[in-house]
């Protein structure tokens, strides 16, 4: 899957992650997080395993958590990526 | 068996962590009127993630779009294949706005490998027309396992006032009751709206009780307790059905064909009637042990 | 013989007072967030070129964040304080003080200070109402605040007592709280605080739903708890869902006919409509928390205010505490030994204090902690908790929306709530559970340094805090 444009996801509530995703040629994430120290690299793991699954071989991805749990990064995450798959900014 | 039906916003993940624990016999994760259509493709997503990873302890029920939209099909392309208990699409008018639904969620349960009519169905009625066809929509196709009356939207199209009262509901309440309980299936109530009314709540829970219905809808937390007290069996009401089945037990013993209890005969409805009391209090763990 | 006490400026009270480099100065937290008498004093004592002050304050709020700056100009090289907001707080855990703050308890303090453990040089007293001799009072002007629980041991132990007040009165103001025998000087000034930030907004009743649940769930606690009869007595947090549970508890008692016999602590207007409902004999109050507090302190004999020593002091004949039946308490994290942490958050940082958390759980038949089991992806429920605030042994039962869990050494009670069909499960359960949803949490680095002590009500040291880096 192929990010054609810039996107975004999810809201700054608690229990929410606010993500941004941009057309790239490699893979690069960005994560600012209330759980950095606890569970950033997770974060940054489940953020990588989603573009995988999804096919998208670049994107520049960058993450403000508050505290979203694993499902809901998921969720935000994949709404970002179908979002900028969609046709090109003009 | 269910009392209390609680809607619960589909794109909120602070509220979607902790939709189980409100008390609620089901939750309603919603995807139509409490998503603005900006974050219709945010919230499916959102609500398949939750569905999947949390471990819900109560049903859990989607209400998808309405077939009018470009989203139903979207809706339950995502929601379907993690098999909710039950789905709920909106304005249902007629059985073949049913058919419809049933049609493309035999196709996914196809494709995902699903037994076919894994995923029931909960018609929501909110319209004159679907008021009519009541009995029509309920009884349908086997995976409508009930229907709720949406009181709101119906008023708008009955061009009446909704009010708290709901005298202008009342013969719509009446005809749902029927036609479900004539095609064999459970019947929910519309919300009431008003969250600071208690009182209020109460004396609308307990009219819709006695009206028949099953259970009653919610878009509060703080209706459910009431609401699920209102609509358990009473421990008088599961005192008589145990002695109602005491009663026929001996008479079956002493071979005794017709008996009496309190100086009233125990035809045929008075058992089955006890039968589902008792059902029902199992159910929701109200029954007190011997 | 001077007629008045009152003297021009603060400056002036504290010149006559003789405050000196390396000396001791109180504060009392009735004004909470409004109050504007700390900065106050300090810009004063900043401006006179006093150095190495000890500041002892009962509870420091983010409206003092000047005091910062006076730590980083080495006019504060001490703190001592039952509670420290998140603003002040962060920089304590940065280590902007060389010496460790001491972290006291609400009961602590005063008797710390009576017992001559914590001497006062000079005591300022904050009085929304004071006359020319120093008779003052919360419960008057236009900064009432109600109680002024926490300012008498100051009053009555430190060497020199200054009372500031926005409402000077002629003598004598007949409703004194805190009597002109302990004063020396009075002080008139333009405002003592903000009215807003006195009564400030944590004493509403949540509307979050979860927050509703647990406090259903404390209330069929308490309920069940054996303890639940006529003379009970009872005290509750300011948060929302422990203001909520008095509102449950309220609607149990009324429905039940159950007459207590008195409300104790910070007091809101929900413990107020509780006396009034019939729900109490009385109210002992070492502060209020709202206006309807504040008018009810006033014009109701049945509510009392009480000093800080009389509330929950441990070396005295005998405290409110002691004769407490039920406490419903908050915690950022507790551990599975049921040791809770008021202090610190999850990241180590200071935002908090016991205050009256360990004098109670101490006194309390049950201390009941209310918390969400997650907040924020963490587990409320944790293997060790960063900061013991209150001890274990003195938590009885945890209430979180997705179970409770009672203390191993109360069997009884567990037993009781079991059978009234509460959902009981251990706490080690409540912890999976949340890290079934949360994840489990890499353990988070701190510094070194130690930048608070925790004593405990009794003196002890209960606890340090790390630096956070």
């Amino acid at each position: 899957m192929e990010i054609k444009k810039a996107a975004v996801a999810g809201t700054m509530e608690s229990s929410d992650v606010y993500v941004e995703i941009k057309p790239a040629s490699d893979i690069a994430v960005q994560i600012e997080s209330v759980v950095a120290q606890q569970f950033g690299e997770e974060i940054e793991r489940v953020v990588r395993q989603v573009l995988e699954e999804n096919g998208v071989k670049g994107a520049h991805v960058s993450l403000n958590d508050k505290g979203a749990v694993e499902c809901v990064i998921r969720a935000r995450v994949e709404t970002a990526i179908r979002r900028g798959e969609g046709e090109r900014d003009q | 068996m269910r009392r209390s039906m609680l809607f619960m916003p589909g794109n909120n993940p602070g509220m979607l962590l902790n939709a189980d624990i409100l008390g609620a016999d089901a939750v309603i994760l919603d995807l139509e009127d409490a998503v603005s259509p900006a974050e219709k493709d945010a919230a499916r997503i959102l609500v398949h993630n939750a569905i999947k990873t949390l471990k819900y302890k109560c049903e859990v029920c989607v209400r998808i779009n309405s077939i009018d939209t470009t989203f139903w099909k979207e809706d339950l392309d995502e929601i379907l294949p993690l098999a909710p208990d039950l789905i709920m699409p909106p304005k249902i008018s007629t059985a073949q706005d049913v058919l419809v639904v049933d049609a493309y969620m035999t196709e996914l349960e196809k494709k995902h490998g699903m037994e076919v009519g894994t995923v029931k169905l909960i018609p929501l009625i909110e319209t004159a027309l679907g008021v009519e066809n009541a009995y029509a929509i309920a009884s349908s196709c086997p995976r409508v396992a009930a229907m709720l009356l949406g009181g709101e939207d119906l008023t708008a199209d009955l061009q009446c006032k909704r009010t708290k009262e709901g005298k202008e509901i009342f013969y719509s309440r009446s005809r749902m009751v029927v036609a479900a309980r004539a095609a064999g299936v459970d019947c929910y109530d519309t919300p009431f709206t008003d969250v600071n009314d208690d009182e209020g709540l109460r004396e609308d829970a307990a009219f819709a009780k006695a009206l028949g219905f099953t259970g009653k809808s919610s878009i509060s937390p703080r209706h459910v307790a009431d609401i699920n007290r209102i609509f358990s069996p009473t421990q008088a009401d599961i005192e008589y059905a145990q002695e109602v089945m005491e009663t026929i037990r001996v008479a079956k013993e002493q071979g005794k064909g017709v008996v009496s209890l309190r100086g009233k005969m125990i035809d045929a409805p008075i058992v089955t009637r006890a039968r589902q009391v008792l059902e029902m209090a199992k159910a929701m763990g109200v029954l007190i042990d011997e | 013989m001077n007629n008045s006490k009152v003297v021009s400026s603060i400056k002036e009270a504290i010149q006559l007072a003789g405050l000196k480099d390396g000396m001791t100065i109180s504060f009392h937290h009735h004004l909470r967030n409004g109050d504007y008498v700390l900065n106050m004093v300090m810009d004063a004592v900043a401006d006179l070129g006093i150095k190495d002050l000890n500041v002892n304050a009962s509870s420091v709020f983010d409206t003092h964040e000047p005091l910062i700056g006076h730590i980083k100009n080495h006019v504060v090289t001490g703190l001592e304080a039952d509670y420290i907001g998140g603003v002040v707080g962060r920089a304590i855990s940065h280590g902007v003080l060389d010496k460790p703050v001491t972290f006291r308890s609400h009961g602590g303090r005063p008797s710390d200070i009576e017992q001559g453990r914590s001497p006062i040089d000079v005591a300022f007293v904050a009085a929304p109402t004071s006359d020319t001799m120093g008779n003052c009072s919360g419960k008057y002007g236009k900064s009432a605040c109600g109680s002024l629980g926490y300012a008498f041991a100051d009053a009555m132990y430190a060497k020199k007592v200054i009372v500031i007040t926005d409402n000077l009165v002629p003598y004598p103001l007949a409703d004194f709280s805190i009597s002109e025998i302990y004063v020396d000087y009075v002080v008139q000034v333009e405002s003592i605080g903000n009215p807003a930030g006195i009564v400030s907004g944590t004493t509403k009743i949540t509307r979050d739903p979860v927050g509703l649940v647990m406090a259903q769930y404390a209330a069929k606690v308490i309920e069940h708890s054996g303890l639940l009869k006529d003379g009970m007595s009872f005290q509750t947090g300011a948060g929302g869902a422990s203001l909520a549970a008095a509102k449950y508890l309220k609607d149990i008692m009324l429905e039940k006919g159950i007459k207590g016999s008195y409300g104790l602590g910070g007091i809101t207007s929900y413990m107020v409509d509780m006396l009034n409902a019939g729900c109490f004999e009385a109210l002992l109050d070492v502060q209020c928390f709202d206006l309807g507090a504040v008018e009810s302190i006033r014009t109701n004999p049945r509510h009392r205010e009480v000093t800080a020593s009389h509330y929950a002091s441990p070396s005295v004949r005998s405290s409110a505490v002691d004769s407490l039946d039920v406490v419903i308490l908050g915690a950022t994290q507790i551990d599975t030994d049921f040791n809770v942490n008021v202090h610190t958050d999850s990241n180590g940082y200071i935002m908090g204090g016991s205050g009256g958390h360990s004098d109670t759980a101490a006194g309390a038949k049950m201390a009941m902690i209310i918390a969400p089991l997650t907040r924020a992806r963490l587990s409320i429920v944790v293997d060790r908790v960063l900061t013991v605030s209150t001890p274990g042994s003195t938590i009885d039962v945890l209430v979180t929306q997705r179970g409770i869990a009672v203390n191993p050494r109360q069997q009884e009670l567990k037993e009781r709530l079991q059978k009234a069909g509460l959902p009981i499960v251990e706490i080690q359960d409540l912890k999976r559970i949340a890290e079934e949803l949360t994840g489990t949490p890499k353990p988070i680095h701190l510094g070194d340094k130690v930048v608070a002590n925790v004593l405990y009500r009794d003196g002890s040291l209960l606890d340090t805090i790390k630096s956070v880096d």
